[in-house]
């Protein structure tokens, strides 16, 4: 990495890392509570021994924290995976082979592609999915979804809140009418678990998958949440782990992180939610306010505290990452330059987001850790970047600082 | 993040002649802003001796399109317009000391601009065939379009034989999935393009064998005069199982030759019929039940 050249260049500053939705800072608390399971605490919980005891014991004190974490009746609900794209696929497969007869399959066109692909090969196997549309402030099309509602319905399989724009769909009134048709129903809870209070028990919820490593666990570890009573089938076979829900030897060091994250941020919840919304509004209008033709998108009144969408138009949204890179500031970009792809971002492309924006849409995911210091340094540097990319582009007029009245359009290309 | 080489980097963060250059006589317009890239190229030709006396970009795109926009300009000025025109999009990553292969389209925009800036001096119209797919094989930079327009000219029906057509596929083997994807697509079309030729009597077994060999022998000679020969292995539906043996056995034609016995047994039994390959080896052994398809 280059050496930043913020802070006029006297000293480094400290890195502003506002990717929090695409990963977190492992809390040192956290690491503390797992090295003992790297080092000493090295058995086989399934062993009969004494080796395997404390860490058999470890693993139940940290299911009791998820429970507590996800608000559950009953800790062996929670079942332990390695990441939550895992906990998706045993939930959606194990729909599938436990109502066999079932045929169908509701989610939406801006999941993550943890669900997106898995239905796509489904119904490359003959399943018909409904894939439910958005507006363009990315809320779901509840007629839509009523109107797909029957007794042909193997799983619905929705996110609680929206990984890019932050966006939370209805997900307890949603499930409430799934019950209705007997439907099960499962949330990809990974952007809200730890960020805001989740009550399952009662809530109609079937099945929910989160990840560690989105609020301050390590990487490789998430949990299903199976309700007590719901039909299921596991997807990893061959041992009695998990109640044979899930086989496997446990990553006992990640799930001892897991639950220690989890109690961490049941605790800080109430306490920093507020703070770090107000960091993210703070950041929102500032930016918004220097700098012309940019925009919020997604659903700014339904949305998790941490999370900030903002499309720049007539600027691609690689080119400004990788100026941010060099002043230390760390977001993400649906723009199809980041990802490989020549189409933008498919939530951008579901709320109808015209190109000009879609491609310069910069998403920056806050956490507790950050400061209002790394908030300054953003709106400082953000401007001048978006304003010297759109010098050179050939869809800016620089001298009025518009869009160019005659539009820019290329012969061919 | 990409790994993006210094030179592109330092294109990019100090990007060279990003400017309208004043009284062109050139302007190229490429790209589209739902792409994600667009470029505009001015250039200032001496009309004497064609020579680029100043070059500008204008770009909308991300750090490598900008990168490559800049390179295009360095080594343009100076040349004259027959020199410009050798240049290819190659020339530009190489000068840039590479670009990652999902990358390797902002050098293509960098040339497309040129060849629009030449021809808008030359008062020459250029034909617009840009069509660009979802990138299925990174390896060779092969997208989904170029490998359904080789899969239905050439009436391919397996992944190997997308191999052999197009290299897609051919290196690290990730791809393949996709491949099979993209090949389910393309057979489903020209099947249902084909279904209304299907004669209305439906041949008996020994019948549809009969018209099969009688195919085969009409091809024989064909495949003989190269040292080859064909065999048929099995029918099921309208599959049929045929092994090439001899010189045909390996050969790089192979596909084509497949194809072409396949559309010739399609039209003698007047519904499609898809022609799968077997070893010859497997002549001997039980009959495949399936060869290639989903696994």
């Amino acid at each position: 990495m280059n050496p930043a050249k913020c802070c006029n260049g006297s000293k480094t500053c400290e890195p502003a890392y506002l990717d929090n939705n695409a990963t977190t800072q492992v809390d040192e608390q956290v690491v503390a509570a797992m090295l003992p399971f790297l080092t000493e605490h090295y058995g086989n919980p399934s062993s009969i021994h004494k080796f395997g005891d404390p860490v058999g014991k470890a693993i139940e004190v940290a299911r009791t924290q998820v429970q507590q974490l996800i608000g559950a009746e009953h800790a062996t609900e929670v079942i332990f995976t390695s990441c939550a794209t895992e906990a998706t696929s045993t939930a959606i497969l194990s729909a599938v082979e436990a109502f066999p007869e079932r045929k169908e399959i509701i989610t939406s066109v801006v999941e993550h592609p943890a669900t997106l692909q898995l239905c796509e090969h489904l119904q490359r196997k003959g399943y018909t999915i409904h894939w439910i549309g958005v507006d363009s402030k990315g809320r779901i099309d509840m007629e839509a979804y009523q109107n797909a509602l029957s007794e042909r319905v193997a799983i619905i399989s929705l996110m609680w809140a929206n990984n890019e724009t932050g966006t939370i769909f209805p997900i307890r009134g949603m499930a409430e009418m799934a019950k209705k048709h007997g439907i099960l129903f499962h949330t990809d809870a990974v952007q809200v678990a730890g960020k805001v209070p989740i009550q399952v028990a009662g809530s109609g919820i079937d099945l929910l998958s989160l990840s560690g490593h989105k609020f301050h666990a390590p990487k490789g570890i998430g949990a299903l949440y199976l309700r007590r009573g719901a039909k299921f089938r596991p997807l990893l076979r061959g041992g009695h782990q998990e109640r044979g829900r899930r086989a496997g030897t446990e990553n006992a060091s990640g799930i001892v992180a897991l639950g220690k994250a989890a109690e961490l941020a049941v605790n800080a919840m109430q306490r920093e939610s507020a703070r770090i919304a107000m960091m993210r509004d703070r950041l929102e209008h500032g930016l918004l306010a220097r700098v012309p033709c940019s925009f919020v998108t997604g659903d700014p009144s339904q949305r998790v505290p941490n999370t900030s969408n903002i499309a720049f138009e007539y600027v691609e949204g690689e080119s400004i990452l990788l100026m941010l890179n060099q002043f230390n500031i760390a977001a993400s970009s649906g723009s199809a330059c980041t990802s490989g792809s020549l189409e933008p971002s498919h939530v951008m492309r579901a709320m109808d987001i015209p190109y000009t924006a879609a491609h310069g849409a910069i998403r920056f995911s806050l956490s507790r850790y950050t400061t209002e210091d790394m908030i300054d340094r953003v709106l400082a540097e953000l401007p001048a970047i978006v304003e010297r990319l759109r010098s050179i582009s050939p869809y800016w007029d620089p001298e009025q600082n518009c869009p160019r009245e005659q539009a820019f359009e290329p012969a061919y290309g | 993040m990409w790994d993006y080489s210094e030179k592109v980097k330092d294109h990019f963060f100090s990007p060279r002649n990003a400017k309208a250059v004043e009284q062109a006589n050139a302007t190229g317009d490429v790209g589209s802003i739902s792409c994600g890239d667009a470029l505009r190229l001015t250039l200032k030709v001496d009309p004497q001796t064609e020579v680029i006396e100043q070059a500008g970009f204008q770009t909308f795109g991300c750090g490598s399109a900008i990168a490559s926009s800049s390179a295009l300009t360095e080594i343009i000025i100076g040349k004259t317009l027959d020199q410009a025109l050798t240049l290819t999009n190659q020339d530009i990553a190489d000068y840039l000391d590479g670009l990652p292969p999902e990358k390797m389209h902002c050098s293509v925009m960098g040339m497309e601009a040129l060849h629009a800036a030449i021809a808008d001096y030359r008062g020459e119209t250029i034909e617009d065939d840009h069509e660009e797919g979802e990138l299925i094989c990174k390896c060779f930079a092969i997208d989904d379009e170029l490998i359904k327009r080789v899969v239905s000219q050439n009436q391919l029906s397996t992944l190997e034989e997308v191999i052999h057509y197009t290299k897609a596929g051919g290196a690290c083997a990730a791809c393949h999935e996709k491949i099979e994807w993209v090949l389910e697509e393309c057979v489903a079309d020209y099947q249902s393009a084909g279904s209304v030729e299907i004669a209305t009597s439906p041949a008996s077994i020994v019948e549809r064998i009969h018209r099969i060999e009688a195919v085969l022998n009409d091809v024989r000679p064909q495949l003989q005069a190269d040292g080859g020969d064909v065999q048929l292995s099995d029918v099921e539906d309208d599959m049929v199982f045929l092994a090439l043996t001899g010189a045909c056995s390996g050969c790089g034609l192979s596909g084509a030759t497949l194809a072409m016995i396949e559309q010739k047994l399609s039209e003698a039994l007047g519904e499609p019929i898809t022609v799968y390959p077997v070893g010859s080896s497997a002549l001997s052994k039980a009959p495949l039940k399936v060869v290639g398809g989903d696994q």
